[in-house]
């Protein structure tokens, strides 16, 4: 083995991985085998009919749907702020630059109980809505509201750095053959910009599938209506009904996991394409 | 400097030109500052008023959905005067959430602060297969929807779980009770010392390390005077972010806690049981110490971020 030669000069090898795959199995991969293992033990029949049942269908298309649109609109706005930070100098970026993590750092739940305030009938935000009739806290719009503002640093965390190594010469040559300013930012910045604009979208997606605090607060989580996956889950459980909770919670797991290797790959591709570069 | 930065631009591009203009023994740079001269739109930049209008666009972005929210807690916290909110924080129920959160967070992140270095001791300074896979496996909490983390350990340790029965005839109850609420924290936490730290030591390489064990360093004197004053601001980057997660924590502690307020709720779980009582004021008023812990996990990761990079300079 290739090991030998450093195991004799660096000590702690074997305790440390060791220890690190004991602890792993014991914290992470036991439980999440339990879940396949409850999903195993049903019968084909109650499988599918806890995990396509109407109501199921109709909080995967929520879920599925809401959470790709607030990827989207993170990826453009996320554009624009890692943009503006990086390239623009102004009063309040150094503030801004470090706020955009908030969403990281604050708690669900509290982000919940605000943004449902802020955007309820007589909130802040709901207030100058309500005349037009639009109706934001406790509609499908207020679960978009949450997803956007949880996916927020994505895009910004995962695009920022790209933009700052991107080499202002190529951008040079591309004025010095004619090339507009528009014209540079499409066919030359963009291009070198989307293999990270695409990890910021897919991980913002693959954390709003996830969400449960936010959205809870926000929604009227009614079947049908505004009952994202994570919160049927949570209702299945609340009524002990194990089985059907398995059963979503199999489906989700396999879309997080095929999520994650999508989302390893890209950022793989992205590594390799810098090394050559 | 002052004045290429107010023009919007990142880098002056005359330092990029310098090896070419050496190369060529041009006269230094009168040429390039009469270009600088020439104006404020320049082919790398765009015009004032795209700036402006782009830089307007994200304020407002970010006004809407970060500051806004930021406001309208502390506002709303104190909507009924500062006497009803020192009367929330110093409820009984409160200070036996702040206590439980206090533990989970005390457990957790010690537990995942020794994994991660650990971990990133294995998969930094030595070659092994599989490790791919071992640190891709590391990341597996974050991609997991908080609620499926909490059944998991329903399913271990719950009444109908795997350990269900053995913990029972042992009266030891772990869902609905501390130490569910302990693990599952345990479980969402679980990456974030590990993902600081292993890029971080992998970039430092092991030559250090080697040296001081060729000069007769025993392993832990190695540890404490090499490795670790090297990777002390990666791990408290690490511990800082793992903390704010551990006492923020909602989705996966609600699944496994009792909801008992006084016994079985933490801070987030406190926000709701006031939340759902209509106590919106109370609510709030627990929700800004919260809010506050952001702030400064916040404060505190940019205060690192910039000590790193002036190390780095």
């Amino acid at each position: 083995m290739l090991l030998s030669r450093q195991r004799r000069v660096l000590p702690g090898f074997r305790l440390t991985l060791g220890f690190s795959l004991f602890y792993l199995g014991l914290i992470v991969l036991i439980p999440l085998v339990a879940v396949f293992a409850k999903t195993g033990a049903l019968t084909w029949e109650r499988f599918w009919h806890a995990a396509a049942s109407p109501v199921a269908l109709g909080a995967y298309r929520l879920s599925f749907g809401v959470s790709f649109l607030a990827a989207l609109v993170n990826a453009v706005f996320g554009l624009l702020v890692a943009w503006v930070l990086v390239r623009y100098r102004f009063w309040g970026r150094r503030l801004m630059d470090a706020l955009v993590d908030l969403p990281f750092a604050l708690p669900t739940a509290v982000a919940g109980v605000t943004l449902a305030a802020l955007y309820a009938p007589n909130g802040w935000i709901g207030e100058w809505l309500a005349p037009y009739g639009l109706k934001i806290s406790y509609t499908r719009l207020g679960v978009f509201v949450a997803l956007t503002f949880i996916g927020l640093p994505f895009v910004v965390r995962t695009v920022q750095p790209v933009i700052e190594a991107l080499d202002l010469e190529v951008e040079e040559a591309a004025a010095t053959l004619g090339a507009n300013r528009f014209q540079t930012f499409r066919r030359v910045i963009l291009p070198a910009l989307f293999p990270a604009l695409l990890t910021g979208f897919a991980l913002a997606f693959a954390r709003a599938l996830g969400e449960y605090g936010s959205v809870v607060f926000i929604s009227s989580n009614l079947p049908l209506r505004t009952q994202i996956v994570p919160v049927l889950i949570m209702s299945k459980l609340e009524q002990f009904d194990y089985a059907g909770a398995a059963a979503l919670a199999a489906v989700m797991l396999v879309v997080s996991f095929l999520l994650l290797l999508a989302i390893n790959g890209l950022q793989w591709r992205t590594a390799r394409h810098h090394q050559q570069t | 400097m002052e004045t290429a930065n107010a023009s919007g631009l990142q880098r002056c591009p005359t330092s990029t030109l310098q090896p070419f203009r050496e190369s060529l023994n041009v006269p230094a740079l009168a040429p390039f500052d009469a270009v600088k001269n020439l104006g404020r739109h320049r082919p790398t930049t765009e015009p004032a008023l795209v700036r402006w209008l782009l830089i307007v666009l994200a304020l407002l972005f970010l006004a809407l959905f970060l500051v806004l929210p930021l406001l309208s807690v502390f506002v709303q916290a104190l909507s009924k005067g500062l006497g009803f909110y020192v009367r929330t924080l110093d409820d009984p129920l409160t200070w036996s959430a702040i206590k439980l959160t206090l533990i989970a967070a005390g457990i957790s992140v010690p537990m995942n602060c020794l994994f991660g270095v650990a971990a990133a001791w294995a998969i930094a300074k030595f070659d092994f297969a599989g490790k791919q896979v071992l640190t891709a496996l590391i990341d597996l909490p974050f991609s997991i929807s908080p609620v499926i983390s909490g059944f998991a350990y329903v399913l271990v340790f719950g009444a109908q779980g795997w350990l269900g029965p053995w913990l029972a005839a042992r009266g030891i109850q772990i869902i609905f009770a501390v130490p569910g609420i302990v693990l599952v924290t345990v479980f969402v936490t679980f990456p974030f010392v590990a993902r600081e730290l292993i890029p971080l030591m992998q970039s430092q390489g092991r030559a250090e390390e080697e040296a001081a064990r060729t000069l007769g360093a025993r392993g832990g004197q190695m540890f404490w005077r090499i490795t670790l004053p090297n990777i002390k601001w990666g791990l408290l980057y690490g511990v800082i972010l793992c903390n704010a997660r551990a006492m923020g924590e909602f989705g996966a502690v609600s699944v496994v806690s009792g909801h008992i307020a006084g016994r079985t709720d933490t801070l987030p779980l406190h926000v709701e049981f006031l939340y759902n009582g209509y106590d919106l004021t109370g609510a709030f008023a627990v929700a800004s110490m919260l809010t506050l812990l952001a702030l400064v996990t916040l404060a505190l990761k940019a205060w690192i971020e910039r000590k790193e990079s002036s190390l780095k300079l």
